[in-house]
């Protein structure tokens, strides 16, 4: 035979005109498509924005905080020694140090009217150093407390403290009560995403905290370390702060948990990622019916095919194409609703945008595979109508 | 494709060489019904034939094995010198591609297209580049007289005007054969009229021309034609033995 197959180009143009003289059809079947593809597109777009989001976080903190506490256990673990953070310091992987030690009998409250069981649990912290300032944090008003024990009584609010004490700006003559006193507060802190169990506290200068309860010795101890030997200053810091009984302290590291915690949400990602297959799924189905009646009804147009000299190959590649269209068509709409979903939700969040390409090149990919599989059927049923029928059909 | 036996040395054919259609003992059955029952018939170059008989005469049947459309349950058919029942389907498409135009009563054209994009689609399966198939379908277009109506859509044609489309569609192609089904059963008698003007003018400049009709005026005004009746050839006459063409004018 000779060179007389139907062009990429008239194929295409076939399976154009085909779709366009059905458009309500074609928008219905395309939907089941384009709603799979969005939902997945949509899932792994903000699931990578959210991770991108904490990788901005995690940056900004730094991956190379470790905190120190004692270990939590069946037995009573000796709190840490009050040298902790001078034993820290020392060592020539950590590059700076601060902790906070609990004032147990410590009590903070607006003013002292409020009732005494009122304490919206908020505790009080006495420091050593520059917390905020090792956790990669900042303050949101007012600066830190001074860190040395004969400090004048001043207090600085963690941000939930703040917020639970009804203090959302700093002025002059704010203050709140605390062990029979009032006591200036000299700054707020903004959140600490690496500890947020501080966010309810104050923090207040030792020299006040024994009042309170304090007893000398820290907490937990937060060093920041080279970011080259953040896994030997594990050992290194455990050595340094109890030689005797390193297996009483625990180091961890916190931007780990944080790390976790979107991983945790990886398992929902599946999850909504296997309902989009399944949406995808029955977009598949619903591209196979309409291609089926479509067949159905244009048995003339084929057998005028066939009489104008169509071979079946020519048939079932044109409703092959038609079918592969409608379905990259329902991909496209897809991936554009998905990423619109995704940069509507992202930057509500506050969020970066990011959708990995291989998401939408995947997307994409499966709806031209959906498309053939669908269109397989349809097509060898087309390629089979006899070439009488345009004579038939009236 | 081999033609190599085609009535060579038969000292009984009483065919021209130039046959373009030939029928031989032809039967059709569809399970217990036989639409055929042994026909022959040959259609000359240049021809002019009309092919009438009630509903359930064949002649349908006829069209779809003249066409190659269907195969024969038996006998031979030769169309433009090839052995239809030897070939391929793909050989049988090209067929039809290079050598037979069909008209339908329905014109089958397709909605949404232009009649120039309908025209073209006659040389779609015959491998040729789309711009020349428009450039052609324009020409078609100008020989069945609506060169002014290339960019009209089959709604805003009339049925005269549709069926004339579809006679471009099928010799845009130049075939040898031009087979027409009930090319005015569709039309009012006026627009039937003009369509069997064209198919005239058509055969004049050279194409055969095979009408199916149940139209007796109109096939009472063609130079041949065959009567069918429960599947065989009733009765085949013709005109005046002259230039076919011309036969039959001044009925």
């Amino acid at each position: 035979m000779s060179a007389r197959s139907v062009g990429a180009g008239d194929l295409l143009r076939l399976g154009v005109f085909g779709l366009r003289t059905r458009p309500g059809r074609v928008v219905l079947s395309a939907l089941g498509i384009a709603i799979g593809i969005a939902a997945m597109i949509a899932v792994v777009g903000i699931s990578s924005s959210s991770k991108a989001a904490l990788d901005r976080v995690l940056d900004a903190l730094g991956t190379n905080v470790l905190t120190v506490t004692k270990t939590q256990g069946f037995g009573d673990s000796p709190p840490l020694p009050s040298t902790a953070v001078a034993s820290a310091l020392r060592q020539p992987v950590v590059q700076r140090a601060a902790a906070v030690g609990e004032a147990t009998d410590g009590r903070v409250f607006r003013s002292p009217f409020v009732p005494r069981a009122e304490t919206k649990g908020i505790g009080v912290m006495a420091v050593w150093g520059d917390v905020p300032g090792v956790l990669g944090g900042s303050l949101a008003a007012g600066h830190w407390v001074d860190p040395s024990p004969q400090a004048p009584p001043q207090v600085v609010l963690g941000a939930s403290a703040a917020q639970n004490l009804g203090i959302d700006r700093l002025r002059a003559d704010s203050a709140v009560w605390i062990g029979g006193q009032s006591v200036q507060v000299v700054g707020i802190t903004a959140p600490l995403q690496l500890a947020p169990d501080l966010d309810n506290q104050v923090f207040v200068p030792q020299g006040l905290a024994v009042s309170l309860g304090f007893d000398g010795h820290p907490t937990a101890v937060y060093t920041r370390v080279d970011p080259e030997h953040v896994a030997d200053a594990r050992t290194v810091l455990a050595d340094a702060i109890r030689p005797d009984r390193p297996q009483d302290v625990g180091v961890t590291r916190p931007s780990d948990a944080l790390a976790a915690k979107n991983a945790t949400d990886d398992s929902y990602t599946g999850l909504l990622v296997g309902i989009g297959g399944v949406a995808l799924l029955v977009g598949g189905i619903g591209v196979a019916n309409t291609m089926v009646i479509t067949v159905l009804e244009r048995r003339a147009e084929v057998g005028v095919r066939r009489a104008l000299g169509a071979r079946r190959r020519n048939i079932r590649d044109q409703f092959l194409v038609e079918s592969l269209l409608l379905s990259f068509l329902g991909g496209v709409a897809g991936v554009v609703i998905g990423l619109g979903v995704t940069i509507t939700f992202a930057v509500s969040q506050g969020w970066p945008v990011a959708v990995p390409l291989w998401a939408v090149g995947g997307g994409l990919a499966a709806t031209v595979v959906i498309g053939g599989i669908s269109g397989l059927y349809p097509a060898a049923r087309a390629a089979r109508i006899p070439p009488t029928s345009a004579l038939a059909a009236v | 494709m081999s033609a190599a036996t085609l009535a060579v040395g038969s000292p009984r054919s009483s065919v021209p060489d130039d046959a373009v259609v030939r029928l031989r003992d032809v039967t059709k059955s569809y399970g217990d019904v036989h639409a055929l029952r042994g026909v022959s018939l040959d259609v000359t170059a240049g021809e002019l034939v009309a092919v009438v008989g009630p509903s359930g005469s064949g002649k349908s049947t006829m069209l779809n094995t003249v066409g190659t459309l269907d195969r024969p349950s038996s006998g031979t058919v030769r169309i433009a010198g090839h052995d239809v029942g030897a070939m391929r389907d793909d050989d049988l498409s090209r067929l039809r591609a290079e050598h037979i135009g069909f008209v339908f009563q329905h014109f089958h054209l397709q909605p949404g297209a232009t009649a120039a994009e309908n025209v073209a689609d006659g040389l779609l399966y015959s491998g040729v580049p789309r711009r020349t198939r428009l450039r052609r379908a324009e020409d078609a277009l100008g020989r069945v007289g609506l060169g002014h109506r290339t960019d009209h859509r089959p709604h805003e044609l009339s049925g005269g005007e549709k069926q004339r489309v579809a006679i471009a569609r099928a010799i845009v192609g130049d075939p040898t054969i031009l087979l027409a089904d009930e090319p005015t059963g569709a039309l009012d008698s006026a627009s039937g009229r003009n369509v069997v003007a064209l198919l005239r003018e058509l055969n004049a400049a050279g194409t055969t021309v095979i009408v199916i009709t149940h139209d007796l005026d109109l096939a009472a005004s063609l130079p041949r034609r065959v009567r069918m009746r429960d599947g065989v050839v009733e009765d085949d006459d013709r005109d005046a033995p002259a230039s076919p063409s011309s036969a039959g004018v001044d009925r």
